[in-house]
């Protein structure tokens, strides 16, 4: 899955005109994840079109990165998350980031994965049959 | 000096300077082949001006006009291109540079009883060796404890009984503000007279350092390319900074007309009686005004004003000579990132800070903080390798760095906009 990716200064109301933006895009964010520093931030999102949303907020002057995720299904509980990852680790994954959601239609837990090297990672999802 | 004299002393000049390659070719351009071809100040102001780009296509020894063999020293100043400019001193240099030093702080009250600190720094920079040589021709004391170690300073301030301290207005400044961390106070300390240089300064600046260490605060003027420190000095009075009897000034408008006494222009700077580096003509891009006549303190000849600009875009931080276009260059070597950029320099306290926001784009963008923190780094610790200050390097959203039709504004000085308010 690809994911949106934007640099956000820390200066208020940055975030909240970033959103602005999309709102007027008419983009329905699924997921997001935001990671921030003293000076910056970087915004995640999950978006339906992504290349294309990129594009247009590309043209709004915002930094856009489309980089690959992968999104994992995991059991809602205790131990669901850990369960998953102790597997993918096995595997030589090396997360860089993650962030979770609940998709809304069938309440089913679900975590952004970034890795290291994309390979690995769909070389581990194919053996392991997740997706 | 009268108008012979003046001509007499340019003429030995010019048969020094005749000596050097570059400046043999320079005068010939203009018909000047050897000292008596002239023959008014009229014929001198026809010289073409000199000046640190010369230095730099001519490096590093090419206006040198006696041989390596007599030179017995050479300082040199950080160049915009990563070539320093060079300077080089015979042994009589050396000894009419210290005179000269002396000279100056004799007119500002000192004498062989004093104890001196010299807090500049020492090395190729000009501003530790030529005040301490200067202080050693007086016979005053010299601690030369270069610069920081701000705990250390003061401690030897206090335990050597220091009545001079050489150093810039704004350590000076920041040593006032560290007196109470070691637990003392002016009182501890018997110091009388700061002469303070290497960057601009302002009387609001005075007043501070005077109140705050209670002693008489003055300016020193000086460039490597001419000498060092000691061009000019204020004596106790403080009211402009006298030039030495050894230099000539011109002020000069931006099309390099002679200005008449007391108009405000760039300085411009020839050397008498100096031999191994002499200077003809050379432009300080310092904007400043000069009077002649004689003061209370038994100086007589050129007085100038406090420096209050440069005709370029040099910013002077911490006392280092720091370029935009140094920065631009730190910017473009790390890679990948488009310069648009803008140099903040401010004042925290007492001490000048160096701010770099760098609009990120899409070539150095990375969705990893990791990345864009290393970036950062990366950024800093080149910044610091060129200029040898530290820098805070900032990434900021493309276009937030306001754009101007024409010269880009890169520069926002906010020590200037405080100075004004």
């Amino acid at each position: 899955m690809l994911q949106l990716s934007i640099f956000l200064e820390n200066a208020q109301g940055r975030l909240a005109d970033a959103l602005n933006t999309l709102a007027d895009l008419q983009v329905n964010i699924r997921a997001l994840s935001l990671a921030d520093t003293k000076d910056y931030g970087v915004l995640r999102i999950i978006v339906e079109n992504p290349e294309e949303v990129a594009e247009k907020l590309r043209e709004r002057n915002c930094v856009v990165k489309i980089t690959q995720v992968w999104v994992l299904k995991v059991p809602d509980s205790p131990g669901g998350l850990a369960g998953q990852l102790n597997k993918l680790v096995a595997e030589g994954v090396n997360v860089e980031y993650m962030y979770g959601f609940v998709e809304k239609e069938n309440e089913q837990a679900q975590v952004v994965l970034r890795v290291r090297d994309a390979e690995i990672m769909q070389a581990a999802m194919d053996k392991l049959a997740l997706k | 000096m009268t108008q012979d004299e003046l001509l007499l002393h340019l003429r030995k000049t010019i048969e020094q300077v005749l000596k050097a390659p570059y400046y043999k070719k320079k005068l010939a351009e203009v018909g000047i082949y050897y000292p008596g071809d002239v023959k008014s100040l009229e014929d001198f102001r026809k010289i073409p001006l000199t000046d640190k780009e010369a230095l730099r296509q001519n490096y590093p020894f090419g206006l040198f006009a006696e041989p390596l063999e007599k030179m017995v020293r050479i300082h040199a100043s950080s160049g915009t291109t990563g070539k320093p400019t060079v300077v080089g001193y015979t042994r009589e240099d050396i000894q009419l540079w210290a005179k000269i030093v002396a000279n100056g702080l004799r007119r500002a009250g000192i004498t062989s009883n004093d104890v001196v600190q010299v807090a500049y720094g020492y090395g190729l920079f000009t501003g530790g060796m030529g005040l301490h040589y200067g202080c050693e021709e007086l016979g005053a004391l010299v601690i030369p404890i270069s610069g920081g170690n701000t705990q250390r300073q003061l401690m030897l301030m206090r335990d050597f009984g220091s009545t001079v301290l050489c150093c810039t207005p704004s350590y000076a400044l920041y040593l006032a503000d560290s007196l109470g961390e070691e637990g003392m106070t002016k009182e501890d300390l018997k110091l009388r007279v700061g002469i303070f240089g290497a960057e601009p300064w302002t009387e609001q600046m005075r007043a501070e350092i005077e109140t705050r260490l209670g002693i008489r605060a003055l300016d020193i003027y000086g460039l490597s390319e001419t000498m060092g420190p000691g061009v000019s000095l204020e004596c106790l009075k403080g009211e402009g900074l006298h030039i030495d009897e050894n230099f000539y000034p011109e002020i000069l408008d931006k099309d390099g007309n002679v200005l008449p006494e007391g108009e405000t222009g760039e300085l411009v700077l020839t050397s008498f009686n100096k031999m191994g580096f002499p200077g003809l003509r050379y432009r300080t891009k310092d904007i400043t005004s000069i009077t002649y006549g004689s003061c209370t303190c038994g100086h007589t000849g050129w007085t100038m004003k406090r420096v209050s600009a440069r005709v370029d875009d040099m910013l002077i931080i911490r006392g280092v000579n720091v370029f935009p276009s140094q920065i631009e260059e730190a910017i473009l070597s790390v890679g990948g990132i488009e310069p648009h950029y803008l140099i903040v320099v401010d004042r925290e306290g007492n001490l000048d800070t160096l701010e770099v926001q760098i609009e990120v784009n899409a070539a150095s963008f990375n969705d990893e903080i990791r990345e864009l923190e290393e970036l950062q780094q990366r950024l800093q610790t080149k910044i610091h390798e060129i200029l040898n200050i530290a820098a805070r390097v900032r990434l900021v959203e493309p276009k937030s760095i306001p754009r101007s039709e024409g010269k880009a504004k890169r520069v926002i000085d906010k020590r200037k906009e405080k100075q004004l308010s």
